[in-house]
Parts: C-alpha cells; structure tokens; sequence
C-alpha cells in the first residue's frame, strides 16, 4: 500500500515543512480551516495534535492551546468527526500526534481503523514505547496503512538507535535539543554531528526549536527538513485570519531573512 | 518476593513500565541500569543505614495505642513515622535517592511536592549533602501548606510555584519532570512517591521498605510473632503503604489495607479516590489506574489532604488491587479530620491529614479482639493546623 509520508519522501528529500498545531485551537472549528491554508501556504506535511490534559513533552505555548482545545470541547472522537472530510481538503500527508493515553481510551483498534477512514498517513506518540509498539500496535497500525514514527535525540546512544532504526518507518523525528517544545536550539553544530553518527536508512525531520527561517535553514542543512509547532500556534492564536497567518508564516520561512 | 515478579521487565503485573518521551530516555536508562548495584554496593548501605540511624531518627518507634485498643477492641500499633527527622516518612526516599544522585555524579536535585513533606525532606538532604534543590509545588499547595514552604526556604531549597492545571500535585510532577527534559545532563530527578516511570515506582518501594522491615522485628520482640494481621496505610502515590506493606505481600496471613481519599463522596466528583472511580491509562510516564474522563483527559482530583490530591496510584497498588492481595477503602475529608481529633485527644498524637485517612479506617474494620493492626502515621500534623483549626471551630 502507498502512503503519502512515503511518497512525499520519494518526491522531495531537502526543505521540507512540517507544521504541527493543536486540534480545536483557536477556535473548535479552526482544524480544517488550518489544513487548508496550510495546504495552500505550500506545506509539505500536516501535523495536527490531539489536545492532551498533561503533555509531559511540551512547553507553555503547546500547553496552552492543548488546554484552550479542550475547553473549546475537543476530544479524540470529536476530532475524528472533524477529520472526516480531511481528504477533501488536501492530499497533502497527514499525521496525528498526541499522547498514549488518549489512544488507549479510544481503543489501540479503533484508532487506526479511525485513522485510516479519514485517511490520516502517520502517528506520533513520543510516550508509546517500542517494545509497546511492536506488541500491541505494529500489526493493527500496517493493517490499517499507517505510519508509526519514532523519534531520537542527540544524545540517543548506540543501542537505541539501533533499536529505533528497526522499528522506525517513513522518517525519523529528530529532537533537536534536550529539551521541552518551543526552546531555543542549544547547538545546531550537535546537530551536524549527529546525523550522520546515527548512519539512518530513512529521511530525518528535526523538531523542538524551529521558529524562523534561521532556525530552518540550520535544521535543513543537517537533516531533510524541519517540524515548527510552537511559532505557528503562537501566531495563530493571535490571528485575525488563519490564511493569511498561515501564508505569511510559511512565506517567512521560505523566503524571507 | 511477588512485588519484583514481572511479566516483562519494569511492570507490576500489567501495571508500571517507562511511557516517556525521547530525551528523557538516557536518563531512565541510566537511572534503570545502575540503581539495583548501588543499593546493593556495602558502601551505599552503610552510609544510608548511618544516616537513617543517626540523622533521621530510626528506627521509629511502633507504638501500642492503649486508648485506642480499648476502643476498636483490638491491639492497635501505630507506626510512628512521624517522629521521624523533617516530620514523616518521606525523608527514608529522599536520603536514599540524593545518595544515588550523588552516585550518578548529579549536582542539581529536582523534585515536586504536594503537601510539602517531601520537598521538605529533599530540601533537607539537598542542604546536607550540598546539592543544589528546585521544588515544584502547586499554587494552590503553596498556600494551603505554608508552613512547610517557609521551611523549604530556610533550608536553601528554590520554589517553583506552578500555576496549570489544578494547581496542585499532578501539575507540580508534569513541571517537574519538563525540567528534568530542560537538563538532563546536570540534574537528578527526585520522585517523591512509588510513581513516574520505571524504575522509579520499585526504587521508592525499596527505599521505604525500611518500614516494614523494622515493624517485622519490633513485632517480634514485643508480641513474639514477625507479622500483625492488618497493616492500614494512606495511599496517594502510595509510597508508606508500599513501604508498609512491602515485607508482608508474600504472607497471605496479612491483611493489608489502603486507604484513598474519597474527598466529599467517592461519587461527588470532589475526590482522589483512583482505585474506587479510576481506570487503566497512562499518567507521568506509568501505566497504572487514574482518575480520568472518556476522552483520557486526567481528571482535578480533590482532597482536603495535600499529600493524597493526586489522580493516579503508584503501579504496585493497581497490582495489588487487580489480584485482590489487597483491599482499598476510601475515608473522606470530613473522616479524616475526625479521626485526627480523635488521636490527638485520645492518644496526644496530633497526625498529618494524610494519616489520619489511615486511622478513619478503622471504623471501617471488624477487628477479633486478638487482632494486631498496625497502622502506618506516616507524618505528624504541624503542617496542617492551619486546616484543622479552620475546620475544628478553635
């Protein structure tokens, strides 16, 4: 079976743009709304997070708008609602990205079959372990063509990576620094060393820090491309209008210095 | 021992394991891979059981409650943790753990806390073995356990106040665990109870486990048997009920007993009873029961008891609670204080809220007058005469 993570990697290996944000954040309709516009701004990868009460690897802005979503009346299963016209608006990869226990109340099955009806590509739940994953998720997450991806950081050693790379598919989320969301990289420099150490088989997305074109163009040139999430929630949050943020942001991180 | 058979390695039964992010990673496995050898090693042994001796007062007495014999008609023994250094039983982990941090090369200890008790008692440890001490405590503890953040001042500690969530337990542990993310390299997390990821949920039984070894042997020499037929404890987290019960899970003979805070009413929406309303999920990196809504939302929990106001229980205890080895009550928060009036009036014990849930279980109980019931004080009552004052019409 194809999926579209796969695809885009066989199309394009450099710059990539992949843009997190919180489902029902700001508002409890904006998820779609924020899909299309980032479809149209020119992203190469959705991600769209599921609202958690206490997301251990987030910082304050991802907090927040998990909080806000939640207010606003957001859940997993009114997600999936949503997500259900998703493919009418772009063809665009998407992933979802939450935390293990909103998966586990939905039901481990229930989830990919869900993800797979309204055509979501990849799941990413930094908390899932991998011996967890092979397990209880692996055969259900292939059934249903979805992509499970892992993430490193720099200060993965030898064994994990080892045992990353045998479970890892599509690409692999690199942390960019020991650190919560929304932090300042520490050493880009690390970054360079790292990557080619971790000898991967697959394409390498860098995450947790990324919030200008600088902070882009330092994790393009060590991996394929880069995930911001924290900057475009803050931006969105204060928006007047999701399109034209969303435009203008991506437009930033292209070509503006 | 039944509390170290797992089906896979780090999990009571279907309960515990490590559900945590990347980067925390290193340090878990670190943590995972040297604790079992250093608890081990003679030297760590002999420095810890010096300072449990000579700095934090044990072994604590267990103490026979003639008032309180007479009225529950059986032989009632309390556990007097709360004679201990820093005022509960607390300080048996924090000593242990910044040991082991020093061990591992830390310079910077982080820890959370609810009621105070255990940022108190890492505060002190910090102070003593110069370590450089964070606590994160909820806005809304800060205020009600003022006492106890005045002491971790003096003793050098930083208090983080946290300000998301309900202000209190859950939010202290996720802020202190961010920091723990922020700087891996330097800094050791302290875990205050039998929760968070593995090992930390078997590191904290092992470290008070010095509870119910000394029980074993003070039994023995005062009644000539090496069990009672109840040992009663408080459960939060669960960490002086692990460390109460932790010698006795093999005796089937022994009744062990927790006991929640129900709050207002296990059904009044106003409670941190986990087990009585909690299901299986995931909460600071452990598989365990937590009070939770439909969509795996952690639910506020309540209780008038800082120390028990968390919406998890540690792994051991949803094991324990699974396979029936053990039973679970719950008291309320008006229970509770009377059952602390009724100590401090009857025996001159004024105990910590915590405690006294233990203690308002015993109305619960049918004892045969042969009965022993040692019950767990797992710290004393300072902190809260603020509360008791407000709520007891002095």
């Amino acid at each position: 079976m194809n999926n579209r993570i796969e695809k885009l990697f066989q199309n394009k290996d450099r710059d990539i743009i992949s843009i997190f944000f919180t489902a029902g954040y700001p508002n409890y309709n904006d998820t779609l709304e924020i899909v299309e516009a980032l479809d149209s701004a020119g992203t190469d990868l959705m991600e769209i997070g599921i609202p958690f009460s206490d997301p251990l690897a987030d910082g304050k802005t991802i907090q927040e708008s998990s909080s806000k979503a939640i207010a606003n009346g957001m859940t997993l299963s009114n997600l999936f609602d949503q997500l259900i016209t998703l493919r009418k608006k772009t063809q665009k990869p998407v992933i979802l990205m939450g935390y293990l226990n909103s998966v586990l109340q939905y039901g481990i099955e229930a989830f990919y079959a869900k993800c797979h009806e309204c055509g979501i590509d990849g799941v990413i739940l930094p908390d899932l372990p991998i011996e967890e994953y092979e397990m209880e998720h692996k055969h259900l997450a292939e059934k249903f063509n979805v992509i499970v991806v892992f993430l490193l950081s720099p200060l993965s050693q030898h064994n994990r990576v080892e045992q990353v790379k045998k479970a890892a598919k599509g690409f692999v989320y690199l942390v960019s620094s020991n650190s919560t969301t929304g932090n300042e990289i520490k050493n880009s420099h690390q970054l360079e060393e790292v990557i080619p150490r971790f000898n991967l088989n697959l394409p390498v997305l860098i995450g947790f820090g990324i919030k200008d074109k600088a902070s882009f163009e330092t994790a393009c040139k060590a991996g394929n491309g880069a995930i911001i999430g924290s900057e475009f929630i803050r931006r969105i949050g204060q928006s007047e209008n999701i399109k034209s943020t969303t435009e203008q942001f991506i437009n930033e991180l292209k070509h503006q210095s | 021992m039944k509390t170290e058979i797992l089906y896979r390695k780090g999990y009571y039964g279907e309960f515990g394991g490590a559900y945590i992010p990347e980067i925390l990673y290193n340090n878990v496995h670190e943590l995972e891979s040297y604790f079992l050898d250093v608890l081990s090693s003679p030297d760590f042994k002999k420095e810890y059981d010096h300072l449990l001796k000579e700095y934090v007062g044990r072994p604590t007495p267990l103490y026979h409650a003639k008032n309180f014999s007479e009225k529950y008609k059986a032989t009632i023994l309390l556990k007097r943790e709360d004679l201990n250094h820093t005022g509960a039983h607390k300080i048996n982990n924090a000593v242990g753990q910044a040991l082991l941090a020093k061990r591992l090369g830390k310079k910077r200890i982080i820890a959370e806390t609810g009621a105070g008790q255990h940022g108190v008692a890492t505060a002190t440890v910090c102070a003593l073995m110069n370590l450089d001490c964070a606590v994160y405590m909820g806005q809304t503890d800060i205020e009600r356990q003022a006492p106890n953040v005045s002491r971790m001042k003096m003793l050098g500690a930083k208090i983080i106040p946290v300000h998301s969530g309900s202000r209190s337990l859950k939010d202290a542990t996720n802020e202190a665990i961010r920091d723990w993310m922020n700087n891996t390299e330097d800094s050791y997390y302290l875990i205050g109870s039998v929760v968070g990821p593995h090992p930390y949920p078997d590191l904290v039984a092992r470290l008070q486990a010095v509870i119910s070894e000394e029980i074993k042997y003070q039994l023995t020499e005062k009644f000539n048997r090496s069990s009672p037929d109840y040992v009663i404890a408080c459960i939060g987290g669960g960490s002086n009920a692990a460390g109460a019960f932790y010698h006795f899970i093999d005796d089937a003979n022994v009744k062990l007993i927790g006991v929640e805070a129900a709050g207002k009413g296990i059904h009044s929406g106003l409670t941190a009873a986990t087990l009585a309303i909690g299901k299986p999920g995931i909460i600071h990196g452990c598989k365990t029961y937590l009070i939770q809504n439909a969509d795996g939302q952690i639910t506020e929990p309540h209780s008038i008891s800082a120390g028990l106001d968390y919406p998890g229980i540690g792994p051991l205890h949803g094991n324990l609670f699974k396979t029936q080895r053990a039973q679970y009550l719950s008291a309320t928060d008006e229970e509770a204080l009377e059952a602390a009036m009724e100590l401090t009036r009857k025996e001159g014990i004024i105990p910590a809220l915590e405690s006294a849930h233990a203690l308002a279980a015993l109305q619960q109980l049918q004892f045969r007058k042969e009965d022993i019931v040692v019950v767990s004080l797992s710290g004393r009552g300072d902190k809260d005469l603020n509360t008791y004052i407000n709520h007891l019409n002095y």
